[in-house]
């Protein structure tokens, strides 16, 4: 591998792990919702 | 307005990347001056245009909300401000890569462009700052709105300041008599752009559909 082929390689693994990143972090706030949607419905059911 | 469903618009961002880095990589020819490194540049210039866009839509949401008061508008400058600093600090991770490969620096601080970036970048990240500072509530979204109105007037000057400098170290994509570069270059550029376009947009409406959510669960638990 060349030199610049590692850059580039460096490049879009830079962009594609922060769009990973930013899809796990939604993944575990949608999670946090679900917890929270079931709580109420417990309540609701008292 | 009918909104397009979020699987379609996941499907499309899928189908748009892909095509995108199959031009990019096996397709597009290697630039005669930069050769292979050239290759940062499809997603690097697709990200920072998309940056602006982000930032565009921000100040636009904001503007409704100050002007129309529409409900939600302060919601979709958040997000979209959100987006743009995200966008934005990928602009400046590509650009340092690309910068080191082909200057022989991770960052030049004599050129317009790139510090102009950095200011914009650090305004908009200052965003966040300020609305977090303050209680939510009307004060909250209107020092929201209005921060986000005065910030988009660096978009032009950051996007204009590479034909305003001397020192033309950052190569001039978009001239007045269009791009400079045709053949699958320009086509690789036009797929990557509207892949990474679609994918913000798939990801702007993610978020948005959370943060709706987390809103509307804290009004039934206040209830």
């Amino acid at each position: 591998m060349t030199t610049s082929e590692k850059y580039v390689t460096a490049a879009y693994c830079v962009v594609f792990g922060v769009v990973l990143l930013y899809v796990v972090i939604i993944a575990f706030k949608v999670q946090r919702l679900e917890r929270d949607l079931d709580e109420l419905e417990e309540k609701r059911r008292g | 307005m009918r909104r397009i469903p979020l699987p379609v618009l996941a499907a499309a961002s899928l189908v748009l990347v892909t095509t995108a880095l199959v031009l990019v990589f096996f397709v597009a020819p290697n630039d005669a001056d930069q050769g292979f490194s050239q290759r940062i540049f499809y997603f690097h210039v697709s990200i920072a245009f998309t940056s602006y866009l982000c930032f565009g839509a921000g100040a636009w949401k904001a503007l409704r909300h100050l002007w129309k008061r529409d409900p939600g508008a302060d919601l979709e400058s958040y997000v979209a401000v959100h987006q743009g600093v995200i966008f934005g600090a990928l602009v400046l991770l590509t650009g340092s890569i690309w910068a080191k490969i082909s200057w022989g620096h991770w960052w030049v601080w004599s050129e317009d462009q790139l510090v102009l970036f950095l200011v914009l970048f650090l305004f908009y990240a200052a965003y966040f700052m300020l609305r977090f500072s303050v209680d939510p509530g009307p004060q909250r979204a209107n020092l929201s709105a209005v921060y986000a109105l005065f910030g988009v007037v660096l978009v032009p000057v950051s996007f204009l300041a590479i034909r305003l400098s001397h020192r033309l170290i950052h190569p001039e994509v978009f001239t007045r008599h269009g791009p400079n570069f045709g053949g699958w270059i320009l086509a690789a550029y036009l797929v990557a752009q509207a892949a990474v376009i679609v994918l913000a947009y798939t990801l702007y409406r993610v978020e948005l559909a959370g943060k709706l959510l987390d809103v509307r669960i804290k009004e039934l638990r206040t209830a």
